[in-house]
């Protein structure tokens, strides 16, 4: 136990017919926590229960000590930026900022200047008499910043914040985010489905699957070191578990039939391995030399990727690599035809399960 | 508006596959839009357009058509304070019996508006379920006075108010009173400023049907409240015993509710057209 309380200290258990979650949250003040997972998992139940709106049958929740945990919502000091951010279109903005302060007993006048400053401060002093609808989407999600800020919360809540962006609002917006993120006191938890927000925006990524914690971790870690199949696509990374023995590790493959990765250092006992596409290298002819990896595998999909081109492997193990368009072209593959795969031993991360 | 893009839609894949003029639609579709514009032609054929102006001022007319205005207008305002919450009631929470409730609710739109004012009769008349208490401890009778014109027409309207704005606010995306909710707002609030802005356009439309129908009531009216002029005789009971008398009156006053019936449904598509 810290001598000081957490800013978010929570027990959510959910119960639905075909769902279940059951996860632990502790936020430290100032502190921002991403939960990342893949749609359907339980991440914005997470919020939901948080903010009281999705019954829980069990657990609880303490911001900055306090138990809330038989609060209403409308008691809670919490401020919630909703995926589509919700802005009441029959407000002007500052109205939409004005009401938290409204609800809490503020005067109207103090409310609205309240609302003013802060529009002001997420760059929106000229918008404020502005209709959402005639709002753009970076915009909109701005106010919609402004408005959860505005009843001054403890514990901030923000639902895919930037999902409903196109990709270049969302580098601007995101960055936007951070700073006001960093200004913020209070305990902080974002949901998303996209890694480089929970990269950008967080101190802490927590992995949701299946209603589940699955990994936690800083976000660097989580990005090099995946625990699940979800996060490695999400991080690119290929990755496999299995048993260690020296410098050989057998993973399962994909038939469920054990296969052999060499890894450089000695390990021992459960590890995931982990390599990145563009480590990998493919020749028609097996290739030899220094100790390597090497699979003969089918050809299962090529897509562009960036300047390289990612070809889609399935065999023995499943893999991704990156090669160049030439390399490409001078292999010339196609969907069904058989490459070997090699990876370097020393491109292998070998880490404990 | 919708009906007329799906009757479209209807249309094409008969053209194209037969390639012949869709008759067995269109002329039943003319019949049937024939038959129910012809008595109105009907009634501007016989109008009685020289004295109209004359006729249009007497007493008798104006006096029901006040009554009729009033009523009907109360009746609305009645409908509003009872009918709204009754909705959100209906959509918005979950009790025991909540379906009966509702096909309690819609039963005055089925049953014929006679029966509705037996109805009302034996339970608020002077000997009825309740009007004998009413009646032996304060000495008001209900029936036979302005007051049973609303009690009749709230009877009879109201239930169009309840289904539609019951519509509305199923519709609604809740998602906007969460959001309410975690800025702090208490649930009387999200009802006034978030819940009920956001369904207005239905509750208007709700308001208008229930306007009109409450206007045109007569069945229970008459059996409730009686045809007494100035206080019970609303325009259709007027237009009902003017055509007893002299057909020419109950033309006049036929024209001036359809009148007021086309400025409403006017009024009422624009609302629809410019509502988001």
């Amino acid at each position: 136990m810290t001598p000081t309380h957490p800013a978010l200290d929570a027990r959510l258990v959910v119960r639905r017919p075909s769902f279940a979650l059951d996860v632990h949250l502790r936020v430290a003040p100032g502190e921002v926590l991403a939960l990342l997972g893949p749609n359907g998992a339980g991440k914005s139940t997470v919020l939901r229960a948080l903010a009281g709106l999705a019954p829980m049958v069990d657990g609880h929740v303490r911001v900055d000590g306090l138990d809330l945990t038989a609060v209403p919502t409308e008691r809670r000091p919490i401020g919630m930026v909703f995926q589509d951010y919700l802005l009441f279109d029959h407000m002007s903005a500052l109205e939409n900022v004005a009401f938290g302060p409204r609800c809490q007993g503020v005067p109207k006048t103090e409310a609205r200047t309240r609302a003013a400053r802060l529009l002001d401060r997420v760059g929106l002093a000229d918008h404020a008499g502005a209709r959402p609808r005639s709002l753009s989407g970076g915009q909109a999600q701005r106010v919609a910043l402004a408005r959860a800020l505005a009843t001054r919360p403890r514990l901030l809540l923000l639902d895919e914040p930037l999902a409903a962006l196109d990709a270049h609002t969302r580098f601007s917006v995101r960055s936007h985010l951070q700073r006001h993120l960093a200004d913020f006191g209070g305990a902080t938890v974002i949901v998303t489905h996209d890694p480089l927000d929970a990269m950008v925006l967080a101190d802490r990524v927590m992995v949701v699957e299946d209603g589940a914690l699955v990994q936690q971790g800083s976000p660097v870690d989580v990005a090099r070191r995946p625990r699940t199949g979800y996060v490695a696509r999400l991080v690119g990374l290929n990755l496999y578990r299995g048993r260690a023995d020296g410098t050989r590790v057998t993973v399962t493959g994909t038939s469920g039939a054990p296969v052999a990765v060499t890894v450089a250092g000695t390990h021992s006992g459960e590890v995931f391995t982990a390599f990145t596409p563009r480590s990998v290298a493919l020749y028609r002819t097996r290739p030899d030399g220094s100790p390597r990896n090497a699979w003969r595998l089918a050809v299962d999909g090529i897509e562009r990727f960036g300047d390289q081109v990612r070809v889609h492997l399935t065999g023995e193990v499943d893999l991704s690599a990156d090669i160049t368009p030439a390399g490409l072209a001078e292999l010339a593959l196609a969907p069904g035809d058989l490459v070997w795969a090699s990876v370097k031993a020393t491109e292998v991360a070998c880490y404990p399960a | 508006m919708s009906t007329q893009t799906s009757a479209r839609r209807r249309e094409r894949p008969i053209r194209v596959a037969s390639g012949r003029f869709p008759w067995l639609l269109v002329v039943p579709a003319l019949l049937g839009f024939a038959f129910l514009l012809l008595p109105f032609l009907g009634l501007l054929l016989r109008a009685p357009w020289p004295t109209l102006g004359t006729r249009l001022l007497m007493p008798e007319v104006l006096g029901a058509l006040r009554l009729s205005l009033t009523t009907a207008t109360v009746a609305t305002l009645v409908s509003l304070v009872l009918g709204v919450p009754l909705a959100w009631l209906l959509a918005r929470t979950e009790f025991p019996g909540r379906r009966v409730v509702r096909a309690l609710v819609t039963v005055p739109l089925v049953i014929p508006p006679i029966v509705g004012g037996v109805a009302l009769l034996l339970v608020l008349g002077r000997n009825g379920v309740l009007g004998q208490y009413i009646y032996a401890w304060t000495g008001y009778s209900l029936p036979f006075t302005t007051a049973a014109v609303v009690v009749a027409q709230v009877f009879v309207a109201m239930p169009f108010l309840v289904i539609s704005v019951e519509g509305a606010l199923r519709g609604a995306d809740r998602r906007y009173e969460d959001a309410a909710a975690t800025l702090g707002a208490s649930r009387s609030t999200i009802f006034r400023r978030v819940t009920l802005p956001m369904v207005a356009p239905g509750v208007l439309a709700g308001a208008v049907l229930c306007w009109s129908r409450a206007l045109g009531e007569f069945g229970a009216t008459v059996m409730f409240a009686g045809n007494f002029p100035g206080r019970t005789q609303t325009m259709p009971l007027a237009v009902y015993l003017a055509m007893q008398q002299s057909p020419d009156a109950a033309i006049v006053l036929s024209l001036v509710l359809l009148a007021v019936s086309l400025v409403i449904l006017i009024c009422l598509r624009d609302r629809w057209v410019s509502a988001p």
